[in-house]
């Protein structure tokens, strides 16, 4: 038997490890790295520098802070503010519930929903309000814990029901109804704000998603008539602006219609983006048609199903779950579409910031409302695609 | 056989398909056609309480507003007329944008895959935070925020190479014809007539000889065009341009060209709007170049240079140009945001046109119908681009 030496342990040298060779290795690389890197850290302290001292010192929040309410609700009358509490709140309970009951897909969904909660109750808002936000963080735990319960077959039935029924009843919670006393009706053009944008994009996401398949099966479908049509409308919806559908929607349709049916601004705006969206949601759909193989159509029919059934349960389903990746992606963009109502005079959250802008008190203060505007936008917009990231991997889009 | 001794049965009526389709069609037509009389029946009697009748006859009448943007327009020039200087405002601005937000996008999507760290974050943060607020907020901020805010003329900021920024705009220096000019054009029409026949040429030799390797047609032909655009300048006794510097005079700057607020708005808008999405498009193309593609080329001994014209281009093109062909289409269809911050775009002079004859339906079917013009060509120039640079199969 032979024993080896031990080699002596050489150190790595310093330039490769550490934060140095961090350094090195991404920002030094070679001589025209490290020039970019510095032109490139010039240029940021140049910007950040005079940035950071404005949002710090010189910026006027006021501005955002007195008129919070208008922001978030425009002119929803204050007595019937629990209505759109009580919406917030049966979110996170089906939050919490789907966690509860579906586990760990949902988890992230309702720790961020909670979190928020959280977040928005330690901000310096009055005690009042601050106790209404820890109860969104309460109603999801509320949720979790009935999740935990020991039905969870009928509870599971029940969340998918919740999450059906939840944006139907928050238009008729929000809208409110002529015959109840207790939740009087509150007429459109007082909805405002954050509530009218989301709102807006609920009813087109829930109006255009149906319209939208039928459009993508009849541009697919074997009779030309049908053809024909469904061809037509999506490219004359995709060649024009949505600024122009929405004029044409709050414009041309009391022509359209007999006179006697009044129908009011808010009303309109929907109808123009539920048509706009549907075009653009068929040709997602048309996409997620086309992936699935004919073999499967083949099979279908060889099994004896009729043809709206092969549709229905064997190519539908698996199109839809190719696309659920863009679809969201075009909800995104409907969703910061929805600001294109200021054109055609509604007041929905970048528009209040306008009309906040008109008041004399807060003349000149455009910077404050657009980057707070802007980052409530982005807040949302970026977590919808990051959940639509995250959805795609978990569908497994394009890997199986 | 069992089958065959069944007497042959003709499939009944209402089970036959190709009756059943015709069926189908017959009632889906009848439906549209009875919506569409039902709609029509409604706006006509709606025009007759207006007591107006359809058609254009109106856009002969004086307009009798003036258009911002072009001083030249006179009120008393016709509305067809002040329509169609809406559509060259628009043509302005999309044109402008489509290469500048090509240029922004193709930078920002490289940097996003650089390899210097703080490059590529930067690129992230910029195009994260631009994709996820809405364009016309941004068309908001820069207005209203930025531009708005620039000082008054006679403390404009000054930029290096004489640009002057103030709230009346943005002053540029621009070459401006001198008398050598017209003698310099023929110089310009003599070289692109060059350049297209060395094009062509040496496409044809490559087709010809089978190796494309005689070098891009392209750049020869640039090379010919600009030697000769240049050797003319300077053949010529006075040089055909001359930079005209904007110079401060009483209480505005004269001379050099002008960007009104709003034009520069809406071109920094849409451009830092769509450049964004067009470096994800450019992101996406270049990772869509598999790693093997780019080894098996240095393999073969090209040069890093060679490697991305030859192997790396060519093939993230391919990927890259559909959804390139609809940021273009977007970039237009947006422009119509115009109207928000008040430049006399096509869809702000019908806006205002309508707003003074009351013309719904002629105005909202003019604008429809010149922006489906604009996509429609735009998308048929980059299928037509799209064709010569797609895979070809067997």
């Amino acid at each position: 038997m032979t024993t080896l030496a031990a080699p002596e342990t050489l150190r790595p040298p310093r330039a490769s490890v550490g934060v140095l060779g961090w350094l090195r290795q991404n920002l030094f690389s070679t001589w025209y790295n490290a020039l970019l890197t510095l032109v490139t850290l010039w240029l940021l302290y140049a910007l950040l520098r005079p940035a950071s001292a404005w949002i710090l010192t010189e910026a006027q929040w006021e501005v955002v802070t007195a008129n919070l309410r208008l922001f978030m609700v425009g002119q929803y009358p204050a007595g019937q503010w629990w209505r759109i509490w009580l919406c917030v709140y049966a979110l996170g309970l089906l939050a919490g519930l789907s966690w509860g009951t579906w586990g760990a897909r949902f988890r992230t969904f309702a720790v961020a929903i909670g979190s928020a909660g959280i977040f928005l109750a330690l901000l310096p808002f009055s005690l009042d309000v601050r106790l209404r936000w820890f109860g969104l963080a309460a109603s999801v735990v509320v949720g979790w814990l009935g999740g935990r319960s020991p039905w969870p077959r009928q509870l599971r039935y029940g969340a998918a029901a919740g999450w059906l029924l939840y944006f139907p009843f928050v238009l008729l919670i929000v809208r409110g109804f002529g015959s109840i006393p207790a939740v009087p009706r509150v007429e459109t053009s007082l909805w405002g704000g954050l509530l009218l944008t989301f709102l807006l994009a609920v009813v087109g996401i829930l109006f255009s998603s149906p319209i939208g398949v039928l459009l993508a099966l009849g541009r697919r479908s074997r009779l030309p008539a049908i053809r024909v049509f469904a061809t037509l409308y999506i490219e004359l919806i995709r060649g024009v602006p949505l600024v122009t559908v929405l004029y044409m929607a709050s414009i041309m349709l009391p022509l359209f219609l007999p006179e006697q049916i009044r129908v009011d601004r808010v009303v309109r705006a929907m109808v123009g983006f539920v048509l706009f969206i549907a075009a653009y949601v068929a040709e997602d759909v048309r996409g997620g048609l086309q992936a699935v193989p004919r073999g499967q159509y083949e099979a279908a029919e060889a099994l004896g199903l009729p043809g709206p059934l092969v549709m229905g349960l064997i190519v539908l389903p698996q199109a839809l779950r190719a696309v659920i990746p863009s679809l969201v992606g075009q909800f995104i963009s409907l969703f910061k579409d929805t600001s294109l109502v200021a054109i055609i005079g509604l007041f929905d959250l970048l528009n209040i910031g306008q009309s906040v802008l008109a008041n004399p008190d807060f003349l000149g203060l455009h910077r404050e409302v657009y980057v707070f505007a802007a980052a409530i936008y982005w807040v949302f917009s970026y977590t919808m695609s990051y959940a639509a990231r995250r959805l795609e991997k978990a569908l497994g889009v394009g890997e199986r | 056989m069992v089958l065959a001794s069944r007497p042959h049965q003709r499939t009944p009526l209402w089970r036959d398909e190709r009756v059943l389709s015709l069926l189908g069609q017959a009632v889906f037509v009848a439906i549209v056609v009875l919506v569409g009389a039902f709609l029509y029946g409604n706006v006509r009697a709606a025009l007759e309480r207006q007591g107006l009748v359809a058609g254009f006859d109106f856009m002969q009448a004086p307009a009798g507003f003036q258009i911002g943007e072009r001083a030249s327009f006179d009120p008393s020039e016709s509305y067809a007329r002040a329509f169609t200087v809406g559509v060259i405002n628009t043509l302005r601005v999309v044109g402008l944008g489509i290469v500048l937000a090509t240029l922004l996008g193709l930078v920002a999507g490289v940097a996003r895959l650089s390899s210097n760290w703080l490059v590529a974050r930067i690129a992230a943060v910029y195009v994260e935070v631009i994709r996820n607020t809405p364009l016309l907020l941004q068309l908001f901020f820069w207005f209203f925020a930025v531009i708005l805010n620039l000082p008054k003329v006679r403390e404009s900021l000054a930029l290096p190479g004489s640009i002057y920024l103030n709230l009346r705009g943005i002053f540029l220096p621009w070459p401006a014809p001198t008398e050598a000019f017209p003698a310099w054009r023929n110089f310009l029409v003599g070289g692109l007539i060059l350049a297209a026949l060395i094009w062509m040429g040496v496409a044809w030799w490559g087709r010809r000889t089978g190796r494309g390797g005689f070098g891009p047609g392209l750049l020869y032909a640039l090379a010919a065009f600009s030697l000769i655009a240049v050797g003319g300048w300077f053949v010529l006794p006075a040089p055909p341009l001359a930079l005209d510097v904007p110079v401060l005079q009483g209480l505005n700057y004269r001379g050099g060209t002008r960007l009104s607020p709003e034009y520069a708005a809406l071109l920094f808008g849409l451009v830092f709007y769509t450049g964004a999405f067009i470096a994800e498009i450019v992101r996406a193309g270049i990772q869509s170049v598999s790693k093997g593609q780019v080894e098996a080329a240095r393999a073969l001994g090209l040069k890093p240079m060679q490697v991305l014209r030859l192997v790396v281009f060519p093939q993230a093109l391919r990927v890259i140009i559909p959804p390139l062909t609809s940021q273009y289409l977007n970039l237009a269809k947006n422009s119509s945001l115009a109207v928000a911050i008040g430049y006399p775009d096509l869809f702000s002079v019908g806006g205002t046109i309508f707003n003074q004859t009351g013309r719904a339906l002629e105005i909202i079917g003019l604008m429809m119908f010149s922006y489906l013009t604009m996509s429609l060509t735009t998308s048929l120039l980059l299928n037509i681009y799209n064709r010569r640079v797609r895979l070809v199969e067997r």
